[in-house]
C-alpha cells in the first residue's frame, strides 16, 4: 500500500503549492462524492488528497456590487439553495446543481467538483455554460480565467494546468427580462445520471429575444455550448419556427455514445425536445421581475 | 502509515481519534468508535445507510474522510434518543412499524430529523423527495413516508 497524505490547509497558496509539488498525485477534495467513490473502487490512488474547504475563497457565495455572484468552487449544493440572492437570480443553474443525487449527496456536491470532475453527463455544466459562468482557477503560475465551455476537455479531463486549483464561479449581474433554466431526461423521476441536459439562458426586451445561450449535456464527449441554437433564437419572438430551428441545431450538435441508458438516435431526439421545453420555461422566467 | 490526530464533536461529546488520511468517517464512527448504528449498505453513496449530520448538513459518512472531522460537529442516530426518551420520530417508527429488517432505520431516522428540523410541515411529496437517498427494500416506503407525516404533524401540535 503506497502512503498517502491528507491535509486541509487554509489558504489556496498552501494547498497549490502541496498540491503542485505532489507531481500528479494529488487530488482535490471538495465535496468527495466522486473522488471517495473513485478510491473506493479503485479506480484513483492518490498519494496526497488536498482538502480546500477550509479555504475561505473557496467555500463562500459573495453578491458582487453589480448584482454578480462569486461562488466558491466547494460550495455545497445544500448551501447554494439556501442563499436566496443566487436562487432568485439564477434558478436555472440552481436546478442543474441540485438535481445531482439526493439529499446527502447535496450537502457535500460542489459546481467546482461537478465541473472538474469533467463527466459529460454532470448537471450543473450545462447550466452554468447557458449562465455564461467564468471559472478562476489559481495555480503555480498564478491565476487566470476560464470559461466554463472551455474547462472540459473530453471525459474525466480538464484544460486546467498542472497544480490549478478551482477557485471560484463567477455569474454575472441579472436585469428584468432574464431568465434561465435547466431540464434533463432521465428514465425516472430523481436520483439518475442524465440522458440529455439541456441549459438555457435567454433575454427578452419586448418579447423578442436579444440574448441567448444553450448548453447541451450528455450527448458527446464534453458539455458543449451550441452557438447555433441561440443564433436560432436571437432576434425572434421564441416562436414555433424558431424553437424548431434552436431544436434542430442541438440535435445536429449530438456527437453521443449508444449504451443502456439511450441509444444515438434517441439522444438525437430528445436534445431538440429538450431545448424547446428549457426555452420555454427560461421565457417564463423573463416575465418576472 | 502515519495516522492523524482528530479531534470533534460527536453527539454533543468532545471526542478524538486516530485514523488513516484515506479511512472514511463511517469506518471509525463504526471500528473505532463502537457507535454500529450507521450501516454500510453500498459504500458509494447509494443507500443513505450510514446517513449522519455534519455542523448540522445531512451526509453520508461513506463519503466523508474521518480526517474532514477535524473542529466539526456530528450527529449520528446514537445521539437522538434523549436518554431513554426516544425522538418522535423514532417512537412513531415503532408505532406504526414503519421498519422491517432495520438496516435503513439509522438513516431514515436521521434523514427524517434532517428534514422535520428544516420543514416542520412537509407535502407528502417533499417527504418523499427528501428520502430518495435513503434506499428501503423491505418496506415499500408507504409505512416510512406516513411516520414522518405524522410525527410531523404531532410535533407541529404540540409546539
Amino acid at each position: 500500500m503506497t502512503d498517502i497524505q491528507y491535509l486541509a490547509p487554509t489558504s489556496l497558496d498552501e494547498a497549490i503549492s502541496a498540491y503542485a509539488g505532489a507531481n500528479g498525485t494529488g487530488r482535490i477534495l471538495a465535496g468527495g462524492t466522486d473522488l471517495l467513490v473513485q478510491m473506493q473502487a479503485g479506480m484513483v490512488a492518490p498519494g496526497l488528497i488536498v482538502d480546500i474547504k477550509n479555504i475561505a475563497e473557496v467555500t463562500g457565495i459573495e453578491e458582487t456590487a453589480e448584482g454578480g455572484f462569486i461562488v466558491g468552487a466547494a460550495v455545497s449544493g445544500a448551501a447554494l439553495e439556501k442563499h436566496a440572492g443566487f436562487a432568485e437570480a439564477w434558478p436555472g443553474v440552481l436546478e442543474g446543481l441540485n438535481l445531482i443525487g439526493s439529499t446527502q449527496i447535496q450537502g457535500r456536491a460542489s459546481l467546482g467538483g461537478n465541473l472538474c470532475n469533467g463527466s459529460p453527463a454532470a448537471d450543473s455544466v450545462p447550466a452554468m455554460v447557458a449562465a455564461g459562468a467564468i471559472l478562476t482557477v489559481q495555480g503555480p503560475d498564478g491565476r487566470r480565467e476560464i470559461a466554463v465551455e472551455d474547462v472540459p476537455t473530453g471525459p474525466g479531463k480538464t484544460s486546467l494546468k498542472p497544480g490549478e486549483i478551482a477557485v471560484s464561479f463567477a455569474f454575472p449581474a441579472r436585469a428584468v427580462g432574464q431568465g434561465d433554466a435547466y431540464l434533463r431526461m432521465i428514465p425516472r423521476t430523481e436520483m439518475d445520471i442524465a440522458v440529455v441536459g439541456v441549459g438555457v439562458n435567454l433575454t427578452l426586451e419586448g418579447g423578442v429575444c436579444t440574448a441567448a445561450r444553450v448548453g447541451l449535456g450528455a450527448v458527446a464527449p464534453t458539455v458543449l455550448l451550441v452557438e447555433d441554437a441561440a443564433k436560432a433564437l436571437i432576434g425572434t419572438k421564441l416562436e414555433d419556427s424558431a424553437l424548431e430551428a434552436a431544436a434542430a441545431a442541438c440535435s445536429a450538435a449530438c456527437n453521443p455514445i449508444d449504451d443502456k441508458r439511450g441509444t444515438i438516435a434517441y439522444r438525437t431526439q430528445v436534445a431538440g425536445v429538450l431545448l424547446k421545453r428549457t426555452a420555454g420555461i427560461a421565457a417564463e422566467r423573463t416575465l418576472r421581475t | 502509515m502515519a495516522k492523524l490526530h482528530i479531534s470533534t464533536t460527536i453527539n454533543g461529546e468532545p471526542e478524538e481519534f486516530l485514523c488513516t488520511p484515506d479511512e472514511t468517517m463511517l469506518d471509525v464512527l463504526r471500528n473505532q468508535l463502537d457507535l454500529t448504528g450507521a450501516k454500510e449498505g453500498c459504500g458509494s453513496g447509494d443507500c443513505g445507510a450510514c446517513s449522519i449530520t455534519l455542523d448540522g448538513t445531512l451526509v453520508c459518512s461513506c463519503l466523508m474522510l474521518a480526517a474532514e472531522a477535524e473542529g466539526k460537529k456530528i450527529t449520528t442516530i446514537e445521539g437522538m434518543a434523549e436518554g431513554e426518551t426516544l425522538h418522535p420520530l423514532q417512537q412513531k417508527f415503532l408505532e406504526e412499524a414503519a421498519l422491517q429488517c432495520g438496516i435503513c432505520t439509522p438513516g431514515m431516522l436521521i434523514a427524517a430529523k434532517a428534514l422535520l428540523d428544516e420543514n416542520p410541515d412537509p407535502t407528502e411529496t417533499e417527504v418523499r423527495f427528501w428520502l430518495a437517498g435513503n434506499l428501503c427494500r423491505c418496506t415499500g416506503y408507504d409505512k416510512i413516508i406516513r411516520a414522518v407525516l405524522d410525527t410531523a404533524a404531532d410535533m407541529r401540535g404540540a409546539a
